[in-house]
């Protein structure tokens, strides 16, 4: 069923009595061509364009628990990219070219909103950085501006200006920066990827592989045995727990990050504003709440629960900047386990063993990259070779020194 | 978390900065080992979902540094040592 304006009115006026349900629940079956491993927006979007732009068949997703419940459906809805290094800008400004056009693509509302981002800046060695980074985003193709503090205050005039340790001297903007509805984003590609035969197979969580002579053959399931030619791993968050069943150890720590939804308030922010000095960030939902977050707790976790000594120190950098805030209630608070890899970049690559491949070490900033990061996978799974545009993420970068560090904070994942 | 420190009780975990997988403490010798080893020693991480051993640094306190024995899945806290004293007892001389 294609969705439209028409058929919503149809419907309207009839009952909304032919609306079905959004994708089968198939059986598994015995053998499939390919199998994502992970039904969150990564694995989904991979099945999608593996489906969609490869014309690849016989796809399934294999899913522990309910589809779009892990990551994606706990982030706080950002996408940009405003990153500094060649071997990430490329890649995330093909993911916010590809949210550009996401709706029309897959048919379906993620609420795309591209209501702006800045990044402020407190010293003349920041607006260097910046500067720098923004060169950097608009070598790629990318948007960036930057703006005076007076361009800041027009935009945010209730902000905390004069700050002692950090006043604010201006801001670096990407313009079509924004915002996506999260969860409809794994619906959307869900979808997409039932219309095109794709097997989304859900309470199937992978217990083991079955590799023989260097070669997988398929996975063990909690619903048994699946065969399959290739098998492509996207589970982000447990990616150590999956690839040890193929005898990898990998080059990530699993962190909890939370974050954090205050009660309902009349419009206060219609973009997205980062404050890295004080480990805050905060955007405004359309629900009015402000969604905010800050630094992972930063010890290895996989409780999807973080520790009260980072709310408090989320609070008070939100308290620094925007003083306003202090009446408003905190309306929730959650956390989502991370992939932080040892230099705070991802990976997207084939393993040591034929037919398996792995897409993980998203770290906290997995979500702005799930339509590049499924394109990719799924162009390395169709056609054995990395996207154009994901070449640095490979294994090997650690052994060979070809780092993607943007922080340069070195192997210390939890300050990444 | 509390952390109850061998030496001076149980210290609130916002005393300590985290390093990671106690294993960091056995680090080869980086003119015998080979390339490989030393790889898989600074970059590769077992990161269990389960108990987990670790090295805290009590920055704002003694300065000592412990290996403390977490579960990662639902933070509680089993055991604390002393890093010098597993670290000795793994043979090494200081």
């Amino acid at each position: 069923m294609r969705y439209s304006g028409f058929r919503v009115i149809a419907e309207a006026l009839t009952g909304h009595k032919g609306w079905k349900p959004v994708w089968r629940d198939p059986a598994p079956k015995a053998e499939y061509d390919y199998i994502i491993v992970g039904g969150g927006g990564h694995g989904l979007a991979t099945a999608y364009y593996l489906a969609k732009e490869f014309r690849q068949a016989r796809i399934a997703v294999l899913e522990k628990g309910y589809l779009g419940g892990g990551n994606v459906g706990r982030n706080t809805t950002i996408i940009r990219s405003n990153y500094l290094l060649d071997g990430n800008e490329p890649f995330y400004e093909f993911s916010l070219k590809l949210w550009e056009g996401l709706e029309q693509d897959f048919n379906y509302n993620a609420m795309v909103s591209q209501r702006g981002i800045i990044n402020l800046i407190h010293t003349d060695a920041q607006r260097d950085a910046f500067t720098r980074r923004g060169n950097g985003m608009i070598l790629n193709g990318a948007d960036a501006e930057l703006l005076s503090r007076d361009q800041v205050r027009s935009m945010y005039p209730w902000l905390n200006f004069d700050n002692a340790r950090f006043p604010i001297k201006g801001a670096l903007m990407q313009r079509r920066g924004g915002t996506v509805r999260h969860d409809a984003v794994a619906w959307g590609y869900a979808r997409g990827a039932d219309l095109r035969g794709v097997d989304l197979i859900q309470n199937c969580e992978v217990t083991g592989m079955r590799i023989e002579g260097g070669r997988i053959k398929g996975v063990e399931t909690t619903r048994g045995f699946i065969g399959a030619k290739k098998v492509g791993v996207a589970v982000a968050g447990s990616s150590s727990k999956v690839m040890a069943h193929a005898g990898m150890r990998l080059p990530i720590e699993s962190h909890v990050l939370q974050a954090f939804v205050s009660e309902g308030l009349k419009p206060l922010i219609d973009g997205v504003m980062t404050f890295g000095a004080g480990h805050f960030y905060v955007s405004q939902s359309d629900k009015g709440g402000l969604v905010f977050g800050g630094d992972i707790d930063g010890y290895n976790s996989y409780a999807q629960r973080g520790n009260l000594p980072v709310i408090e120190d989320v609070a008070e950098g939100g308290m620094a900047l925007m003083p306003a805030i202090g009446r408003a209630r905190l309306l929730r608070t959650w956390g989502g386990i991370m992939d932080m890899s040892m230099d705070g970049s991802p990976i997207i690559d084939k393993t040591h063993v034929e037919g398996l491949y792995f897409n993980g070490g998203w770290c906290y900033g997995g979500f702005k990259a799930t339509p590049a990061s499924g394109w990719c996978f799924a162009h390395l799974l169709a056609k054995d070779e990395p996207h154009k545009t994901a070449t640095a993420y490979r294994f090997d970068r650690f052994l060979k020194g070809l780092m993607i560090d943007e922080k340069g904070q070195g192997a210390q994942p939890n300050l990444h | 978390m509390i952390i109850n420190h061998p030496i001076l009780g149980p210290r609130d975990a916002q005393e300590f900065v985290y390093l990671g997988d106690a294993n960091l403490i056995n680090r080869p010798d980086g003119m015998s080992a080979g390339i490989e080893a030393f790889h898989d020693y600074l970059y590769n991480r077992d990161n269990p979902a389960g108990e987990h051993r670790e090295l805290w640094y009590h920055e704002q306190g003694d300065r000592s540094w412990l290996v403390v024995t977490r579960n990662t899945v639902t933070h509680e806290i089993t055991k604390v040592e002393l890093a010098r004293d597993v670290a000795r007892a793994g043979g090494r001389s200081k």
